[in-house]
């Protein structure tokens, strides 16, 4: 847990340890980073253990493992572009539907006659296509992120639809090696989620590692102070959604190989569960600060919930009154963090 | 009318105030002095109820008070202009001034009441000419204060206390300030004045406390027969009677930047100068004559006709092109225009030149750091704890941050506007000392100052704007605060 600092101060993070100078309130400074993953982490942990006494049977087993990874990767996926975008001071509430178009465009018949690796460069590219003309609109249309995503939404549905007849598209017996993607494991764990795990750890590295990322955390922050300072605002606002776009489209790579289908109706509500883990994570809506950790945990929470009212076969509906009722506790508890570090 | 004794605030790990006086006649301009971390905001927050005191007593028209609440403390009679201003853009300038105390009946506003009780107050301050449904935020900074000052007259205050109300605003708005100061002085209101401008105080103060780290250190001078030099030492503990560096001791090299027929319809239009290397160009004019808008339009901030070259090049009109072929910009409004408050001096020197550090993309932090320690040591900022938040850094060492960024990668021309705005009066002088050392390393910087003895202390070359056009240039030499006011007022060539 080196990384997680980066919330406060991005080049404070990893480097010399959390505490620099000696002086005490920002030690406590640098720690909080910590500190809120530490939370999430026992949160994480507390399910983990209300999993371990509710179904001792069948929660600790290796199935129940994968299958929660496998469960979390398509939208882990996705969250990995939403914190981005997040942190960048926009929102986008087109991740399910992109996704799903990408899915559907991936499997049409034409598409599918020239076998998978053109398959997953299709989603990817309808993925990132979308996400830049998202990102066109909000750069130099001038459109709020939240209308021009919501359009797309709408637009990426009914196109995924109008493509597909609303009909799911299942993968030819030619193409099952993107099907492999989720049956054939390594050391146990399906290929799927070491893609996922992948694209984690790029995401990490590319927000913490390169000017791309620094200018992220620039660009959300404080706009005005990044277009000062002779960044390309617009194109990286532009670049931020086309990211994310991307994201999706190796999301439906993923629900794809998970499913063997594409579908209109893939990835419903997916920018919701994306946008409660980023923001469980600690990003904030505002911008400027947040981590791809943090999202990743707040997925993980989400996940395990959902996988532990399935175990112990409660009702649905409970399970979604829960997860509004920690996205509140989560944003409580981190207003108080603000709180302590406020002078 | 008001006497505060003693008056002790501890915050965890500091005593901002350590034994205050202050002892405030009705009727008059009291003003409170003192540098950065002095203690005069604390001070204020006390009056205003936004904090309270653990030490000493506040005796307001004879009897002993503790305002415990804002709300209490409007009800006591003490309204407070902060620096910052604290106005709803959102809402009518009727609604802000009745924010808190509208004119409602069971929750519905009675819109017609109080824009006619709106109109009368801001009448009363000589501005009739302000809607009452204009919205806040179109409005410009000097009715911004307006609407503030209404907002605390329709409270019926009899102490208003005002945080430095003159930064925002240009010579001729304060002219009207000063008017509006007197007519409340004259009914009887009593006025706590803070401000960094000496000559504002001598101008308007009847009366002068100096505080010094938490400390009152001077009660009651006249503000207008105390010497400079006392005051100033009074506040610094040392006699200061010179803070400007010597100006350039070698003749300046190339033109680093020239501007031919620069234009924005209804902003400025055709303005030409250059600016040489090793060269300090002051820009002076009032707020609104198109000073900061030709430094922006030469930055490529605004749109603008005309020709900017760097070099003799020309240049994009983009920010873009600008700062790679070398400019800088130290914006007016520090917070908002320059800083990523949250993030480490480090990574806000290092935001203008991050490609420095990168290969493809891929950031060198250990250089980053170490490029980032070397410039704030040899600007002197301090605390020296790059990693620091800048947030938690004065006014002063934040603009020292702003110019470090740009002392990466080789600038050629520095576009400085209001470099000292909301620094005190040490820190002033160590930043014109490191302006005028940029320079000294063949740097061009092109300077916009309200105050025209910084313009005229700091620059070689001066350009006197008016109303979007340049009325004057010649050497600052030359030129003398009285013959410039002149030029900038009355536009009368000198």
């Amino acid at each position: 847990m080196s990384e997680p600092t980066k919330a406060q101060a991005p080049s404070a993070a990893g480097g010399g340890g959390p505490s620099r100078g000696g002086i005490p309130g920002l030690g406590a400074l640098g720690g909080l980073g910590e500190m809120r993953h530490l939370g999430l982490l026992g949160a994480l942990a507390l399910l983990v253990v209300v999993g371990m006494v509710t179904r001792p049977d069948n929660f600790a087993t290796a199935s129940n493992l994968v299958s929660i990874l496998s469960l979390a990767a398509t939208i882990g996926v996705i969250t990995v572009g939403a914190t981005f975008v997040i942190i960048g001071g926009g929102i986008d509430l087109s991740v399910g539907a992109v996704m799903a178009l990408a899915s559907v465009w991936a499997t049409t018949v034409a598409t599918q006659s020239y076998g998978p690796v053109i398959m997953a460069i299709c989603a990817i590219l309808v993925g990132t296509g979308a996400g830049l003309v998202s990102g066109l609109l909000i750069a130099y249309g001038r459109l709020v992120p939240f209308i021009a995503t919501l359009a797309m939404l709408v637009a990426a549905r009914g196109l995924a639809q109008r493509m597909s007849d609303r009909k799911t598209q299942l993968i030819d017996a030619d193409n099952a090696a993107l099907v492999d993607l989720s049956t054939t494991r390594v050391l146990g764990i399906p290929l799927l989620v070491y893609i996922f795990a992948l694209v984690v750890v790029l995401g990490w590295v590319v927000l913490n590692r390169t000017t791309f990322g620094r200018r992220t955390y620039a660009v959300g922050g404080n706009p005005e102070a990044a277009r000062l300072a002779g960044i390309d605002v617009r194109r990286h606002t532009m670049l931020l959604y086309a990211l994310s776009g991307m994201c999706c489209g190796i999301a439906a790579i993923l629900i794809m190989a998970r499913t063997t289908t594409g579908s209109s109706t893939h990835g419903d509500l997916y920018e919701l569960d994306a946008i409660a883990a980023v923001i469980i994570g600690g990003t904030l809506l505002t911008g400027g600060r947040g981590t791809i950790m943090g999202s990743i945990l707040g997925l993980l929470i989400f996940t395990l919930i959902t996988n532990l009212f399935i175990l112990n076969g409660l009702n649905t509906s409970d399970q979604l009154i829960a997860k509004g009722l920690i996205i509140v506790a989560a944003v409580l508890l981190q207003r108080r963090n603000l709180k302590e570090r406020a002078p | 009318m008001l006497v505060m004794k003693g008056i002790v605030k501890q915050f965890p790990g500091v005593r901002a105030l350590d034994g205050v006086d202050l002892d405030v006649r009705a009727g008059e301009v009291h003003c409170l002095l003192g540098q950065n971390g002095a203690g005069k905001s604390t001070l204020i927050k006390v009056l205003a109820g936004a904090h309270q005191p653990d030490e000493g007593t506040i005796v307001f028209n004879g009897a002993e008070v503790r305002p415990s609440s804002p709300i209490d403390a409007i009800r006591l009679g003490f309204a407070t202009i902060y620096q910052e201003l604290d106005l709803v853009d959102g809402l009518s300038v009727a609604e802000n001034i009745f924010l808190g105390h509208e004119h409602a009946r069971f929750g519905f506003v009675n819109r017609p009441a109080a824009r006619r009780a709106a109109r009368e107050v801001l009448e009363r301050l000589g501005h009739g000419e302000i809607r009452p449904s204009a919205e806040v935020g179109r409005l410009s900074p000097a009715a911004k204060q307006v609407v503030s000052m209404a907002r605390a007259l329709s409270h019926d205050a009899h102490l208003i206390i005002m945080d430095e109300p003159s930064a925002a605003l240009a010579h001729d708005e304060v002219a009207n300030l000063f008017r509006i100061i007197r007519e409340l002085t004259a009914q009887g209101v009593a006025v706590v004045y803070i401000s960094h401008r000496l000559e504002e105080i001598r101008e308007i103060g009847d009366r002068v406390t100096v505080l010094k780290d938490g400390r009152t250190v001077a009660v009651g001078l006249s503000a207008r027969d105390t010497p400079t030099t006392q005051i100033v030492s009074l506040m610094t503990g040392r006699n200061v009677e010179y803070v400007f560096p010597a100006k350039a001791g070698r003749s300046p090299g190339d033109e680093v930047l020239t501007v031919e027929g620069l234009s924005s319809p209804g902003v400025f239009s055709d303005v030409s100068f250059s600016v040489r290397a090793g060269e300090i160009v002051g820009l002076a004019g009032l707020v609104g004559s198109g000073r900061s808008e030709i430094l922006e339009a030469v930055y490529g901030a605004r749109p603008a006709t005309g020709r900017v070259l760097l070099d003799g090049r020309p240049v994009g009109r983009t920010v873009v092109d600008t700062v790679r072929h070398g400019m800088g910009l130290a914006p007016e409004e520090r917070k908002a225009q320059a800083l990523l408050l949250d993030q480490s001096v480090t990574a806000n020197i290092t935001l203008g030149g991050l490609t420095g550090f990168a290969r493809f993309g891929w950031l060198d932090r250990k250089r980053e750091r170490e490029e980032a320690r070397r410039l704030a040591e040899m600007l002197d900022i301090r605390p020296p704890d790059p990693e620091r938040p800048i947030r938690t850094l004065s006014g002063g060492n934040q603009q020292k941050a702003v110019l470090a960024r740009w002392l990466l990668g080789g600038r050629k021309l520095l576009l400085l506007d209001e470099p000292t705005r909301g620094v005190d009066v040490g820190a002033r002088a160590e930043l014109y000392a490191v302006i005028r050392d940029l320079a000294e390393q063949g740097i061009g910087v092109l300077l916009v100052s309200s105050e025209v003895p910084e313009v005229l202390g700091l620059a070689d070359r001066v350009l006197v704007v008016r109303e979007g056009t340049v009325i004057h240039e010649g050497d600052a030499a030359g030129l003398d605060e009285h013959g410039v006011l002149d030029m900038i007022m009355n536009g009368r060539a000198a």
